[in-house]
């Protein structure tokens, strides 16, 4: 079974002192690729994740994007059917976690099934045919990112609020449509039943009401609701006590 | 491909892989050439006069005696070295990598063994061409030479079983680079740097029934007079003695890790 698999671990195993090229000829052998076939898959690996410049540099003077190509390619060179990333893009900058989306998006094209956890909702959005919610080690929901949000139903309006405003706006938004668990403490969540159209009634209702609004937004369902539908909580630390959120398999 | 050619390009992989990060790691060579070779420099133009001693062996000189004694300190070193590295390798998740490779458990450990051997062929060779260029001879010629080199490559490997069984058991670099004192105390009571024969007790008794005392009389006995058989067989016990024990805990410890992580 160990054949078929690829993993790329959350923190990238990679020796420093190897350089890029070293590393993935040496996981090569491994996986039992003769010298010549594990040389060419090498040199197409890193051409691939766009490092074929710093191959020859040693891994500990690589950034941290560069590392989880890396370690990507790496969890590729024996071409596997299911491929196991745990938050591959977790402490990325945008321009690198959109290269890991890419090569995710063409991996699952050519037919690997990538089996990925993340605590991003919208990576898990983006990429995932199927979406498994996990909270306290139980799967609370699973299905397709449409399938999940529709589950949600409707849009709400995020209100955010001056200081003291909130318990007020509560009142007012109670009578507008259902309250939502809030973000933090400044903010107000309500789901109303015809988006936009509802926007002008609870602008008119917290005016009368003299709440004071710094900002109001519309908000399509979207997996981050999903969650908090699901688990009561949002995918954030709570309570200010350093709680780690549970991951999302996708 | 066979499959056991297949378990010997991995073990040899592995092993090319240990011994480049020895050498891109100062703090892992430095034990094995730098100290050996400065405390040799210090041993024979400090005591070169210990060779006048009534008892001492009949040599050319204190530094033909103490190549075997530089020799051994290179090699137990190589072996706690090759130990800090693997546990190096367990602390930043890189056996997890192996782990999870369709490999046999057992070429990780052996990858490891065989770069620690490199090592000790390279801290042999090292010597022996100290020794050379400073005037020492090789009694028993090129024969002896091969001897030396042989005994020296197969300790390091037998004691390299041993540290790693210290790195897979404990998975701690700093508690296997903590038994650095412990090796040079093995070590200063074995006949590497000083002949049993002219020690006091209970350092004397502790030194005649050392496995390190064999190893050494086996690879000096060339270096300072000719082959003797008996002196060889010995020191092969002694390595084989070792390598058995160093690789009952290997296997053990390897056991272990695989099943509690």
């Amino acid at each position: 079974m160990r054949a078929s698999i690829g993993v790329a671990l959350q923190e990238a195993a990679l020796d420093p002192l190897m350089t890029g090229r070293e590393l993935i000829r040496l996981q090569a052998t491994l996986q039992g690729l003769p010298g010549n076939e594990g040389k060419r898959r090498a040199d197409d690996l890193l051409e691939r994740v766009d490092l074929v410049d710093a191959a020859d540099r040693r891994v500990g003077t690589y950034s941290g994007g560069m590392q989880r190509r890396l370690d990507l390619a790496a969890a590729l060179v024996h071409e596997p059917r299911v491929l196991f990333l745990d938050e591959p893009t977790t402490g990325l900058d945008p321009v690198s976690r959109k290269t890991i989306w890419e090569e995710v998006r063409a991996l699952n094209d050519e037919g690997t099934t990538v089996f990925l956890t993340t605590q991003y909702l919208e990576e898990a959005d983006q990429l995932a045919d199927n979406v498994g919610i996990i909270d306290s080690g139980r799967i609370v929901a699973e299905g397709t990112p449409e399938s999940l949000k529709a589950q949600i139903g409707h849009p709400h309006i995020q209100l955010q609020l001056a200081e003291g405003s909130v318990a007020e706006a509560e009142q007012v938004c109670a009578r507008i449509g259902k309250l939502l668990p809030p973000k933090d403490g400044g903010t107000v969540l309500v789901e109303v039943e015809n988006g936009a159209a509802d926007i002008p009634r609870t602008v008119r209702a917290l005016d009368e009401a003299g709440v004071a609004v710094e900002s109001l937004e519309l908000v399509r369902p979207t997996l981050d609701d999903v969650f908090v539908a699901k688990t009561g909580h949002h995918l954030e630390k709570e309570d200010g006590a350093g709680a780690e959120p549970d991951p999302v398999e996708v | 491909m066979s499959e056991l050619a297949t378990n010997l390009r991995v073990v040899r992989a592995l092993g090319m892989r240990s011994i480049r990060q020895t050498f891109r790691r100062p703090q892992l060579m430095a034990p094995i050439v730098v100290f050996p070779t400065l405390l040799l420099a210090i041993q024979t133009g400090g005591a070169g006069g210990a060779v006048n001693l009534p008892g001492f062996p009949p040599v050319h000189s204190f530094l033909q005696f103490m190549l075997a004694g530089a020799m051994m300190q290179s090699l137990m070193l190589a072996g706690n070295s090759g130990g800090i590295a693997l546990a190096v390798d367990i602390e930043m998740g890189f056996t997890d990598r192996l782990f999870s490779a369709p490999i046999p458990r057992y070429t990780i450990v052996l990858g490891r063994l065989a770069g620690t051997a490199a090592l000790g062929l390279f801290a042999s060779l090292w010597f022996l061409a100290i020794g050379l260029i400073f005037g020492a001879q090789i009694e028993a010629g090129v024969p002896g030479a091969l001897i030396a080199i042989a005994l020296v490559t197969a300790t390091a490997m037998a004691v390299g079983g041993i540290g790693a069984a210290i790195a897979l058991r404990t998975g701690s670099a700093s508690v296997v680079q903590g038994l650095f004192p412990l090796v040079l105390v093995v070590l200063f009571l074995s006949s590497a740097f000083f002949p049993v024969e002219l020690m006091i007790q209970p350092a004397k008794a502790i030194a005649e029934y050392n496995p390190l005392s064999f190893i050494v009389e086996g690879v000096r006995g060339p270096i300072i007079s000719e082959i003797d058989v008996a002196e060889l067989g010995e020191a092969v016990l002694a390595i084989a003695g070792i390598v058995v024990l160093g690789l009952v805990l290997s296997a053990r410890a390897l056991r272990r890790r695989l099943r509690v992580g």
